[in-house]
């Protein structure tokens, strides 16, 4: 530990010297191997054993059952659309579905850490700021909700317009109004409609194979439902949509989709992680899956069309609703702040996707959009919550002067 | 109507090096300083210069702003020396004591056969005032002002905190004279609350001429703040004065025996103490002989106070003003390897409210925490966490966001004038984003002062 210490002493930059404007990327690296000797000055003098590293690590930690299933799942459909053989056992060929889901998504990851990092280190040595952590998790959710097949200079595109326009220019990490990694995802999806959305992108390849067999789609499930509220459904009832895509594959997360979201089983892992160590928020958690079934259920009492049937905890386990619910939604900066505030924006998020998803078969999934709303309308849901505490003291201070 | 009140939010931080529950002598220090800064926003006047000879209780200084508050010197002896800083400002006086302690006499008065204004008087003249504390603002206490209550606490709940149970033991007839005069103080009630967790002390138990409160709960349930906050909580335009328990017995003492016998008990503490426990001292006593010796070599901090509210002093330093408990933990000056002890380790011997670390594992560990920051200062990130430790109904980050950017409409809707600096003391603990929140707070304080006061 000394003789990398020392080493990194002696790289240190002067802070007038020549290379004093890359100080803070220096920090960076410094800060990232050694948590600082920077003791309490004045107020309380121990401090908790947290900081923002730690809180970032253990979401990425969290993340992580859903990166390595995403990287098998990824590899599965991939097979899946070479064979032209929608019945391929889900656990054979082991082997090669993890290479090449590795093949697809370890490049993913790397280029959204790359970039991402190489733009805030331009705002650090811009704004001679401190690196500050938020893009660590950032950086890891970017990956797992685009499709395997994305080109690789869309997601880097994507990752500058989300850290600038996003994060940056309202002042860096903890001042961003939208979530930066659905910013991305907006952006891919606004920006190339094609790659982001049809049926030929959500098994990896197929856009390369030749011919498929009558009958094979290349759809998610939640495509295949959204043609149900239009005039040329795949599936003539919801029982037909079941039989092909049952809860237990959602739940498993044997399903198209995008990388990391379709594993139910993973993402409560990491939801359990997070719940547990008491990083995420779990009002904000609980209460979005009470908005979506809230709203599934309503809609259940009204179907119209098949669509409407489907069982709303099928709906929540489909898309990206529980990895929204989990990884996105509570991010805490742009989430409400206050507690009851909390309930109420994590409620309307949930019942928004799922009102997204059904009601407008333009999106096949509400998730993304209804977070971005949301996270535009929880300042407004803090600032009607604080009134009311406000008013609460003034009301005391009124009984009193009576 | 004696009330209880239960908290639930809070947090107790179990530190080593609790003081046993014995009364040492310290060899007599004749060094003695008072220093200014302990009182917040006071610009003092000297009486004395250096040379004077001087009574425990003689006038040294005045509050330039309110003169008729006087400080004491808590010692008879020589004035050796005023130390000032930038701009003349004076810093701290220096008193050499003679071995024998003369006091000024004020005389022995009954307190319960006083007026208001004799009572006052009694107090202002004596130095004993400054031991009398007002919310809002959490400064000395104004002497023109009604307060609308009086609030003490009878125990401490901070880290390594001292026991006044065990402390006021036999001080019952000072601590009931002290809260017989405060009752005359005000229109109100003087309210002395109890733990509920233990039983008090009979110089708790047996006081008369208040109402006595039980507050059940974690830390902050000691805190002054708290205990107003759910007893009967400040409005705008109301004030209250607060008492430390010791002081409460000096300022019976003022009465009881005419003389102003600045003594305490206090507590030395902390990780870096060999034996913990407590000592009796004067008000601005010298730290040095009773440190020399009893704390471990190697970089220590020295606060005087608790872990959590205390100063930064320097081991040939004296105890503060206000201070009841000198704590010594090990200063944590170190770079800390990112997976040995750093932010990806398993941080066996990191405190945290959240289980983060694997210390989780170990409910009832005492830890030895150092002074590093454990993190850089950031912006603030996570929600909620400040709320668990924070037993009022305000909202913390927001009311410190409106403090950070000076709306003072704001600050005083949110409830600036229901809180001190050290009511944020966990707040600023709990931070992720390392912010010094009490800072923060004694700035916003300061500004509502100017502005609205």
């Amino acid at each position: 530990m000394k003789a990398i210490e020392k080493m990194m002493r002696k790289m240190e930059p002067d802070h007038h010297g020549k290379w004093a404007k890359f100080h803070p990327v220096w920090d960076g690296f410094f800060t990232f191997l050694f948590t600082p000797g920077e003791t309490t000055n004045k107020g309380a003098h121990i401090r908790d054993g947290i900081d923002l590293k730690r809180t970032m690590f253990m979401v990425i930690v969290a993340l992580l059952p859903c990166l390595l299933f995403g990287i098998y799942n990824t590899g599965h459909w991939h097979y899946v659309a070479e064979k032209g053989d929608l019945n391929l056992p889900y656990w054979d060929m082991f082997g090669d579905k993890v290479i090449y889901g590795l093949i697809k998504v370890l490049p993913l990851v790397i280029v959204s850490y790359a970039v991402g990092l190489g733009v805030e280190f331009v705002f650090c040595i811009k704004n001679q700021h401190a690196i500050q952590e938020g893009y660590l998790v950032t950086g890891m959710l970017i990956p797992l909700i685009v499709p395997a097949d994305v080109p690789l200079w869309m997601v880097a595109i994507a990752v500058v317009f989300a850290v600038v326009l996003a994060k940056e220019v309202f002042g860096g990490t903890g001042m961003n109004v939208v979530n930066v990694a659905l910013t991305a995802r907006a952006f891919l999806f606004f920006s190339y409609p094609t790659m982001m959305s049809g049926d030929k992108i959500w098994m990896s390849g197929l856009q390369n194979v030749a011919s498929t067999p009558d009958g094979f789609s290349g759809a998610t499930p939640l495509g295949e439902l959204a043609s149900m509220a239009t005039n040329e459904p795949v599936h003539a009832s919801i029982d037909a949509f079941q039989a092909k895509w049952t809860l237990m594959d959602s739940m498993i997360g044997s399903i198209p989709g995008s990388v990391g979201e379709t594993s139910f089983i993973a993402i409560m892992i990491g939801a359990a992680f997070l719940l547990y160590t008491g990083i995420a928020s779990w009002k904000v958690m609980f209460s979005f899956f009470a908005g979506g079934l809230a709203i599934g259920y309503l809609l259940n009492g009204v179907a119209v069309n098949p669509y409407l049937e489907l069982d709303p905890i099928h709906h929540l386990m489909l898309g990206g609703f529980a990895f929204g619910a989990v990884f996105m939604v509570t991010d805490p900066v742009t989430a409400a702040q206050t507690s009851s505030g909390k309930y109420i924006y994590g409620f309307l998020a949930g019942a928004m996707a799922i009102v997204i998803r059904v009601l407008n078969p333009a999106f096949p999934e509400g998730v993304m959009m209804a977070i971005l709303l949301l996270n535009v309308l929880a300042p407004l849901i803090d600032h009607y919550v604080i009134q009311s505490n406000i008013k609460r003291r003034m009301k005391r201070l009124k009984t009193v002067a009576q | 109507m004696s009330k209880t009140i239960t908290i639930r939010k809070g947090l107790d931080i179990k530190l080593l090096g609790e003081a046993e529950k014995v009364k040492s002598g310290v060899e007599f220090a004749d060094n003695f300083v008072i220093r200014t800064t302990d009182f917040h926003g006071l610009i003092p006047k000297l009486t004395v210069k250096a040379g004077d000879q001087v009574k425990a209780g003689s006038t040294i200084f005045l509050d330039k702003g309110r003169p008729e508050i006087r400080f004491a010197s808590p010692v008879a002896g020589e004035i050796t020396d005023i130390v000032r800083g930038e701009k003349r400002k004076i810093l701290q006086i220096n008193i050499k004591a003679t071995a024998e302690n003369a006091y000024e006499d004020f005389g022995v008065k009954d307190p319960s056969k006083l007026s208001k204004d004799e009572v006052k008087q009694q107090l202002l003249a004596s130095g004993a005032w400054p031991f009398i504390k007002m919310r809002p603002i959490d400064i000395i206490a104004n002497p023109a002002d009604e307060p609308k209550a009086i609030f003490v606490s009878a125990f401490d709940s901070s880290p390594l905190a001292p026991d006044y149970d065990f402390i006021m033991h036999g001080e019952g007839a000072a601590f009931q004279a002290g809260i017989t005069a405060l009752s005359k103080l005000t229109s109100g009630k003087v309210h002395l609350t109890l733990n509920g967790n233990t039983t008090a002390d009979v110089a708790f138990s047996n006081a008369k001429d208040c109402q006595i409160n039980k507050i059940n709960g974690k830390h902050p349930a000691g805190n002054v703040g708290t205990q107003i906050h759910h007893i009967d909580p400040i409005n705008k335009g109301q004030v209250v004065w607060t008492v430390n328990a010791q002081d409460v017995a000096i300022i019976g003492r003022v009465f009881l025996t005419g003389k102003f016998q600045a003594e305490r008990v206090i507590a030395l503490a902390g990780s870096e103490v060999k034996n913990p426990k407590y000592y009796k001292m004067t008000i601005g006593s010298s730290l040095k002989k009773l440190l020399t010796g009893t704390i471990n070599e190697g970089k220590v901090r020295i606060i005087s106070g608790n872990v959590l509210t205390g100063d930064k002093i320097t081991a040939d330093s004296h105890i503060g003003y206000y201070h009841n408990q000198v704590t010594v933990i090990p200063e944590g000056d170190e770079p800390k390897f990112l997976i040995t002890k750093g932010w990806m380790g398993p941080g066996l011997g990191k405190f945290s409210i959240n289980r983060s670390y694997f210390s989780w594992l170990m409910p009832g560990k005492k830890y030895a925490l150092d002074t590093n920051l454990n993190g850089e200062r950031r912006n603030f990130v996570v929600t909620g966490e400040l709320e668990k430790v924070f037993p009022f109904d305000i909202y913390p980050m927001q009311l410190i966001k409106s403090v950070m950017y000076k709306d003072l409409d704001l600050m005083e809707k949110l409830g600036i004038y229901e809180v001190a600096p050290e009511d944020f003391a966990l707040c600023e603990f709990v931070c992720t984003s390392k912010i010094d929140i009490q800072d923060v707070i004694r700035k916003g304080l300061d500004e509502v002062y100017t502005e609205c006061m």
